[in-house]
Parts: structure tokens; sequence; C-alpha cells
């Protein structure tokens, strides 16, 4: 499979540890790969596999109390273990280089874009300074910014994620390595931010032939643009082999965990909406289990998995760390329950929430005393219902308004225009003593699970905080309901007396909704309530939320930017752009005959773990960026990115009409860009 | 940007307005006469005295017309008459100001020559000796009460090891130069006399370290925290990982970042040593606005109360206007369009 030419990169029986105060923590436990010229390798795994802690190890970024403690790291016939610390810088940035997670804090603030692009070029001597700011403009260029002379003037704060993140390719690229380690890459960004990423990543390895190591806990990121795949679990290897082999038949059950527990867009959800999931927690990185790391939690452990498998060959160009397939054996996809399909969207039924040409505009501080303010519209007119009982998605780009929309529902923040209707009363002006008894029946869960939990309190109190502000309980009586609603949420009793920090983010999760159910709300809207969780987390956390609602009989507005989790879970879906919403329509339509052309591009930049498809499937390729709202564009607000934009777009609003029953799309060419 | 300037001075001037009327009523609301702090206790005994007094420094008007007078004097540049020195204020402080500016300028200087390079150092090689000491030295400043360090800098290095020169401005054996600015270390060159230059400069050595060693304290602490802050971040690892050499991850990446919390605090401290010689200036005899300060309080001489009070309001507002325009400088995310 692989060429003849010998490998750039060869790590041997790496291990990376940590010495805490509370002990050693083997955080890469005897890894091994090679890599050579030009090709992509992914590294999967959830948090604390391992899997950032190799990457780093390879160029040394390691801070204390991180050691290389035994292995051996060769690059192109060097032994990075025990080079010197000269001898690595000259490395770093020009043979190897590295990008992070997060483009929002990987730019110094206070420097200007130019420089730090051509600090990376002169701090290896291959560039002169008017050199290498002259290459530094071609090599904006190159990764797509539209005015690359003045990009090198601009500060990072004017930059979206985006922009960012082709700045730091930009400095990746710019010594033209041999090798470019992403980390996370597009962890931080939307789903068209990260297709354009990706594909440029894809484009900068083949037109440049850099080795590419691209490190994901998502399984179809990699699959879109790797060659070969290494699963990380507990500080090891388990699974290695091409995407292909491995998605369509994953031989190590972690693989096959990670593979299923992800929602995914190209498999239909007619039956029980439940994802699969592996319970408990990773094992404690302090102290490894004996036998296989992952026994505890798998689903096909045998009796010799006490014993700690190697990682050996099973077929060509593969292999796995597993007893259980290591004969060749095959892991059997999860069979979901089929559940009754019932049409959960109640028809002729009073809708619980009405929400009619709603806008929330925001006044900016004015640039003088002189001048007015500037208004920025983040929700201009949006209209929909929500009946009682169902699930509606709302999905949009960061800066679509979604979360202002979600606060002014709430009326956390005033609504400018429009109407509130919940459960027959208008709210929309109702003062906040009036509304109170209401917020009852509304709860909220948000995105950050490690902010919106007070760090001072202990569970306990958090979870009956509520019931008491609320008067629901006896003296006495808080201490039952709180052990009543851990349960619920599948919390031990004991999680009572502890505080929010002792917790993993999945469990903090847990802890949000049990206190958004501590009042017995019919009403719950969810903030992005996953996006800052693991794969397997989410799955956990959707699976809870789809069990309290068939228990509890609950309404959700559930807010994402993932197309694949919203679909999963709603019966209805509202995409919103810019403050407007473009279509809505039950979830099985949406995906089945999406109209809208943004609905389209959404639909098509989300990665599928399948590469077969990935490649069969056409790829809208969005242009740019979401506005601004302040001056958003004339007409159809979505034409300034759209590739089916005509005159008639920016000189005419279109309206949100019926295109089939309960099917709305605000486009004056409905169904002209499709990805389906 | 001019816009900006002109409506925060326009804020500036109400702002030291404020404080002139804040003074004032506090002033008078204090239970003390100046009556008796300043006829002593027999002459306060005789009812026409009394009067001709409070008569001849117009405290038998209204409190509102007293204050009007203030405000109607103040825009001729006139701050009254020194009730203690029987001068105009304005003069009072001409005199005395220099003093203080060069005492607390010079002091500045010292604590953020000394302390903003023994910051970053410390965050440059943290927990080792250079650290620990460090460390030592601004809680040392900080903690160290002003009084109790000028007693023993003087009882050591005047009294016993006769290294440094006595209280005061200059000896008394030698000649101040021609007034020029008031600033002697400046009116002495000026003026040819090197000897009276080093005579001044060796003066102000003792009072200068005893007036800066909270401040350098301060600076210190305040610049290894932004430091050590800054090396944490996200783009130092960037900048790492790109090869750069560790002087210029340093100095090029962290240090400017750093910087921004230390010019908040180094403004603070700047005003706060102008206004703050108070203690220093008495032990040390140094003729300055500390001592005059003190002075006034204590005859309840208001119309140099007011005038201090000015002077004071207005170094605060001027300082923290500096703060934000060199803040606006050094932060691209908070400079205007």
């Amino acid at each position: 499979m692989h060429d003849a030419a010998e490998p750039i990169l060869r790590v041997e029986n790496l291990h990376t540890w940590f010495f805490t105060d509370g002990g050693v923590v083997r955080a890469v436990d005897g890894v091994s790969f090679t890599l050579h010229p030009g090709e992509t390798l992914g590294i999967v795994g959830e948090s604390g596999s391992g899997k950032s802690v190799t990457a780093k190890s390879i160029i040394r970024l390691l801070d204390e109390p991180a050691r290389i403690v035994e292995g051996t790291i060769s690059f192109r016939g060097r032994d990075m273990v025990h080079l010197s610390d000269e001898a690595l810088r000259e490395i770093r940035g020009a043979e190897i280089a590295m990008v992070f997670q997060d483009p929002m804090t990987s730019l110094n603030p206070v420097l200007r874009i130019g420089r730090q692009l051509v600090e990376t070029m002169t701090a290896h001597r291959r560039f002169g300074a008017k050199a290498a700011r002259e290459r530094g403009v071609t090599l904006l260029r190159r990764m797509g910014m539209a005015t690359p002379e003045r990009a090198m003037n601009g500060w990072p704060h004017r930059f979206s994620g985006g922009m960012r993140q082709r700045v730091m390719l930009a400095m990746g690229f710019a010594n033209e390595p041999t090798l470019l380690i992403a980390d996370e890459p597009t962890t931080a960004l939307d789903v068209t931010i990260q297709a354009q990423i990706l594909d440029l990543l894809r484009e900068l390895n083949a037109d440049l032939g850099t080795a590419v190591i691209l490190i994901s806990h998502d399984l179809g990121v990699i699959a879109d643009v790797c060659s070969r795949v290494l699963v990380m679990y507990a500080g090891e290897v388990v699974e290695e082999g091409a995407p292909e082999d491995l998605l369509s038949d994953p031989r190590h059950p972690y693989t096959w965990a990670l593979l299923h527990a992800a929602p995914r867009l190209d498999q239909a959800n007619d039956g029980d909406r439940r994802l699969t999931t592996i319970e408990g927690q990773p094992p404690d990185a302090r102290d490894w289990p004996a036998g296989c790391r992952f026994r505890a939690r798998c689903p096909f452990a045998v009796a010799k998995c006490v014993e700690h498998p190697d990682l050996l060959p099973i077929g060509e160009d593969r292999a796995a760390r597993c007893w259980v397939t290591q004969d060749g054996a095959t892991l059997r996809p999860p069979t979901h329950a089929r559940a009754v399909g019932e049409a959960r969207t109640a028809t002729g039924v009073q809708p619980l929430l009405e929400v009619r040409a709603l806008a929330k505009h925001f006044e900016l501080p004015r640039d003088s005393f002189l001048e007015p303010h500037r208004i920025l519209r983040a929700v201009d007119g949006v209209d929909f219902d929500v009946f009682p009982g169902e699930t509606v998605g709302l999905v949009g780009e960061s800066g679509c308004g979604k979360s202002t929309l979600a606060r002014v529902v709430m009326r956390l923040t005033e609504p400018t225009e429009g109407r509130i209707v919940f459960d027959g009363q208008d709210i929309t002006h109702m003062s906040q003593a009036a509304i109170r008894p209401l917020r009852r029946r509304m709860q909220m869960i948000f995105q950050d699970p490690y902010g919106s939990l007070n760090p001072r309190m202990m569970v306990g109190e958090i979870l009956s905080g509520p019931l008491r502000l609320h008067g629901l309980v006896p003296a006495g009586g808080a201490r039952e309901r709180v052990r009543e609603l851990l349960d619920l949420v599948g919390l031990p009793p004991a999680a009572a007396a502890r505080f929010p920090h002792e917790f993993s983010g999945g469990q903090r999760q847990r802890i949000s909704i049990a206190r958004a159910l501590a009042v017995e709300p019919g009403f719950i809207i969810g903030d992005e309530p996953i996006s800052a969780l693991d794969v397997n987390i989410q799955a956990q956390i959707i699976n809870l939320m789809i069990g309290l609602q068939e228990r509890l009989g609950l309404t959700y507005l559930f807010i994402a930017h993932d197309l694949a989790v919203v679909r999963h879970i709603s019966d209805r879906i509202v995409v919103l752009y810019l403050g407007r919403v473009v279509e809505t329509a039950p979830s099985q339509e949406l995906f089945a005959r999406p109209l809208h052309p943004y609905t389209n591009s959404l639909i098509s930049a989300v990665p599928v773990p399948d590469p077969h498809l990935a490649r069969r499937r056409r790829r809208i390729a969005l242009q740019g960026e979401v506005p601004n709202a302040v001056d958003p564009p004339s007409g159809c607000r979505f034409r300034t990115r759209c590739p089916a934009a005509a005159t008639r777009c920016a000189e005419e609003t279109p309206s949100l009409t019926q295109a089939a029953p309960g099917h709305f799309v605000a486009c004056h060419f409905p169904g002209s860009v499709t990805v389906v | 940007m001019l816009r900006y300037l002109a409506s925060r001075l326009c804020i500036a001037v109400l702002m030291v307005l404020l404080a002139t009327l804040v003074i004032f009523l506090i002033a008078n609301m204090v239970p003390g006469d100046p009556v008796l702090t300043q006829l002593g206790d027999i002459a306060a005994n005789n009812p026409d005295m009394v009067a001709a007094f409070r008569h001849r420094w117009g405290l038998d008007l209204p409190l509102w017309d007293r204050y009007w007078i203030f405000l109607t004097g103040l825009f001729h540049g006139d701050l009254g008459i020194s009730i203690g020195s029987q001068r105009p204020v304005l003069e009072d402080i001409a005199q005395y100001a220099p003093a203080t500016v060069e005492l607390s300028t010079i002091a500045f200087l010292l604590a953020l020559i000394v302390g903003l390079p023994l910051g970053v150092v410390a965050a440059m090689k943290r927990d080792t000796w250079i650290d620990h000491l460090a460390r030592s030295i601004s809680l040392v400043g900080v903690s160290a009460p002003t009084f109790w360090l000028a007693f023993v800098m003087l009882a050591v290095f005047y009294g016993a090891l006769e290294w440094a020169p006595g209280p005061g401005q200059i000896s008394a054996s030698t000649f101040p130069p021609p007034t020029i600015t008031g600033i002697m270390l400046i009116d002495a060159p000026l003026a040819g006399d090197w000897d009276t230059f080093w005579d001044a400069a060796a003066h102000l050595v003792l009072p200068s370290i005893v007036l800066a060693a909270s401040t350098l304290g301060l600076i210190t602490r305040t610049t290894r925290a932004a430091m050590l802050e800054a090396l944490s971040q996200d783009y130092i690892r960037v900048a790492r990982a790109k090869g750069l050499v560790r002087r210029s991850i340093m100095l090029g990446h962290a240090l400017p970042n750093a910087l921004l919390p230390v010019v908040t605090l180094g403004g603070l401290a700047y005003a706060q040593l102008l206004t703050g010689t108070v203690l220093t200036e008495s032990i040390f005899s140094w003729p300055g606005l500390g001592r005059y300060t003190f002075q006034s309080a204590v005859r309840l001489d208001f119309p140099a109360i007011m005038g201090i009070t000015l002077v004071v309001a207005a170094i605060y507002v001027l300082v923290n206007l500096l703060v934000d325009l060199s803040y606006a400088a050094l932060d691209p995310r908070v400079s205007r369009r």
C-alpha cells in the first residue's frame, strides 16, 4: 500500500507520562506508528485518549510535568527524543509545523497578523524580512483570503474563527514543512467553515506533498481527509487501518462504538431514536486496568479479555488490539428496536409556543455623540410554532441569531418587535413578576457545562435552589426530591454532596438537565446542550433527553449547529440564517427534499464517516462567512453566498411559502441547488 | 481620536470641579474651627477679634456664597489666600509642588526600572532563586510601613554608615540654584552648578527608595503575575511551535500582553506617589506638597486645602486619561476606529 520510500516519521513504543502530585498519569502508553512522505494520517479518540499528547510529543511541545519516559521518535533519521533544544527549535515550524484547535486564542491579540506570519519565516532564516512579507501575502491569498495585503496589517480580533484558522494554516505551510500536525483544527468552527478548512487541507496536501497528521474526535472529519487512521483509547492505539475498512467494518469494539454513537446524516431514524452508547467512563490514566483497557465498557467482552491484548495484524494493512476479532471475527452492528413510528407532531392542537414576526435588535455603541446608534439585527422577523410533546430543532451557523432567539423566547432579554405566545398567554410584554409563575413551566439548558453551574454550590443546593425559589417543597422535602432528580438523570444520590468541579463535562450536563427538570417544566429549551461534549457523551445525553421526553411528556426546542444531531432528535426543523427563517419542515421531509440552497449547503458540509458516500456526494462549497447583521444584504440575505443567486434575489425579499404540507421555504428558486 | 480626546477632557474638568465641591462640603462639616487654631485660646475668647477674623477670611458668609467665591476665583486663576502662610495659595503650591514632583518622579522611575525587569525575569525563571528573591523584595516593599522603612534607612545609611546625607533637599552649606523649574536636578545643571546637582541627587536617594518601596513591590508582583498569565496562553504555545527563539517568545509575544495590567497599575501608582508623600516628606524634611498638605490640614486652612484638592484631583484625572490613551496604543482591541 505504501510507496517504497522510507517513512519520514517513525514512532516506536512511545510513553509520555505526566508526573503530577496526584500520581503518574500515563497519558500515552506505548504508541507506535510510521508516516510516509505525503501521507495523511488521522488520529481519533475521545478526550483523554492521548491523541493530542502523542502529537505534541513528536515535536516535544510538552509542558511540565509531562515527560517522554520511554520509546523513540525518529524524524528523517533524527532522534527527536534526545535532540538538543536548539536543534529542536530549528525543526519546529520549519520541518514540522503544528496547527492547534482554537484559532480564537492561537493568535497573539496585540500583534498584527503580518508580523506573526512573517516571524515564522524569518525565525528560520529561510527568507529575509521583505521576501517573507511578500510570501506572506501569497500564502494568505492561497488560503483563500480575499484581501491578503489588508489582512497582513490587520489585528487578530478583527477576524472570524475561520479566517484566523486560515492564517494559522498559512503559518503552518510558511516554511514548506515536511509534516503538518493539525490538532482538532476545525472543532471550534461551524460545519460550513469546517468544510472549507478541510477542503483546503486536502488541497494543500495534494499540491505540496506535505504529510499531515490530523487529530480529531470526529470520525467523519478523519474519513474526509485521511488515507490511514489510528484509533486511540486509554493511551494506546486500539485499531489501525484505512478509513474505508475501519468505517465499514470496525474490528475494535471502541471503534465500533465511536462509529455508532455519532448521529449520522446518511442514515434515517425512522425507528428508535436512541443512539448506541458505551456506558461508563474511560479508566483512570493513573492506574490502567491490567487486561484490555476497554473491557469494562465493552459489549463484546469475553473471558480472555482479562489479559492485555497486543496490537496485531488482522488482514491486509490493518491491525486491532482485541481478542474477539483477532481470528477474523467481525462486530455486528447494533440492532435498533424499531418503535412504532407515530407522527408525534400533533395537528389541530393549539401550539404550546407561538412565535410571530419576532425581532431582537441591539443598539451598538455609537462612534461619536453625533452619529446615530448602529443597529445589530440579531433576530429579524421570525415565525414558528412548537406543539406540545414535539421536538423542534433550530439550526444555523454561529451568528445566525439562534441563541438570541432562545433568550428572547424565554424573556431573558426583551423582544424588539413581534409576539410570543406561550400556552395561550401573550408573554411578549408581560412583566417579570407576572411571568414568574410561567418560568416554572419553561426551562433552559445551556451549552457550557462548566460555566453554567455555580462552582461554590454543592449539587444538592443547585438542584434545590429552584424548588425553594418557586416554593415547591416543604422545608424537609427538598432532599428527597433532589435524590429523585439525580436518579432521573442517571447520577448516584451521593452526587448531591459534591461540587460541580468534581464531575466530568457529560455529568455536569446531566446536572444542568436535572436543575431544569427540578420545577417540573413542560417545555425545555436546549441551547446547544451537547456541543461541548465528546461523541459518546453526546449520544448519552441525547438518549437521556429522549428518554425523559417519553417519560415526562416534555416539549423541546433544541438549538444546535450540528444538523446530524438535530435530525436525530427533532420532529420538525427550523433553519435560521442571519436572523430569519429560511426553511422549516418535518425532519424526514427536510432531509429527503431540502429546498433552500442554504439548507442544502449545510447538509453537504457535514462530514460523513463513510468514504464511499463522501466521495459520491456532491459538496456545495459555500463561499465566505455569515455577513454582519448590522448591515445585512438586501433582498434575500443568503444571496451573497448563494450559488443560485440572481438579480431578483437582491431586489425582492422572498417570503416563507408552503412548498409541501408543513414544508415552508423562503427562496425565489427553491430546489435549484441540491445535495441529495 | 481628537473628538474622543475632547470629550474625555470635558468629563475630566467636570470631575475635578465635582471633587472640589465634595471636599468643600466635607471641610465645612468637620467639627473644627479655624478661628481657634489660628487665633489661639486667648484671642478666641474676644468676640471682636473672632468677628474680625471671620470677616477677614469670609467665614461669615453663607456656605454657597463662599463656594461661589472659590469658583469665580478659580476661573480667574486665583485660589485665594492661605490662612496659614498669608500668601496666595497658588504661590504656595507653585513653590512646594516641584520638590514633590521631583521626589515622586524619581521614586516612580526607580520602581519601574527595577520592578518591571525584576517581574519579567522572575516569571521567566519561575521557582529559581531569582524568582524567590523578586518575590521577597516585593513582599517586603508592599508590607513594610513607610515610616518604619524611613527611620530604618535613616538610622542605617545616614546615622550608622554615613553613606547618605541626612534629611532635607540639599545640604545646609549648599546654595540652591536660581529657581527656573523649581526642580533641583534640572535647575542645577542649567545654572552649571554640578556640585549642587550631585548634592541634591544624593539627598534624593533615601527618600525616593522609601517612597518607591511599596510601588516597586506592586509593580514587580503585577508584572510577574501578568507575564505568567501571558505565558500560559495558547499563542505562546503557537510561538514555540513556530520555532521562535526563547527571547522573542518572552519579549516579543508575552511582554506586550503582560504590559497591559502594568500600565493601569503604573498610572495609578504614579498618581498615588505624587499625592501620597505626606509621611515621607515629613520625615525627610522635604519642602514639598506633602508637608504643605499636612500643615494646612492641622490649621484647617480652607483655601489651601481647596487648592491642594484641586491639584490632587487634576493629577488623578490626568493620569487616568493618560492610562486610557496608552491602553489604546498598546491594545488594538480597545483602540477606536
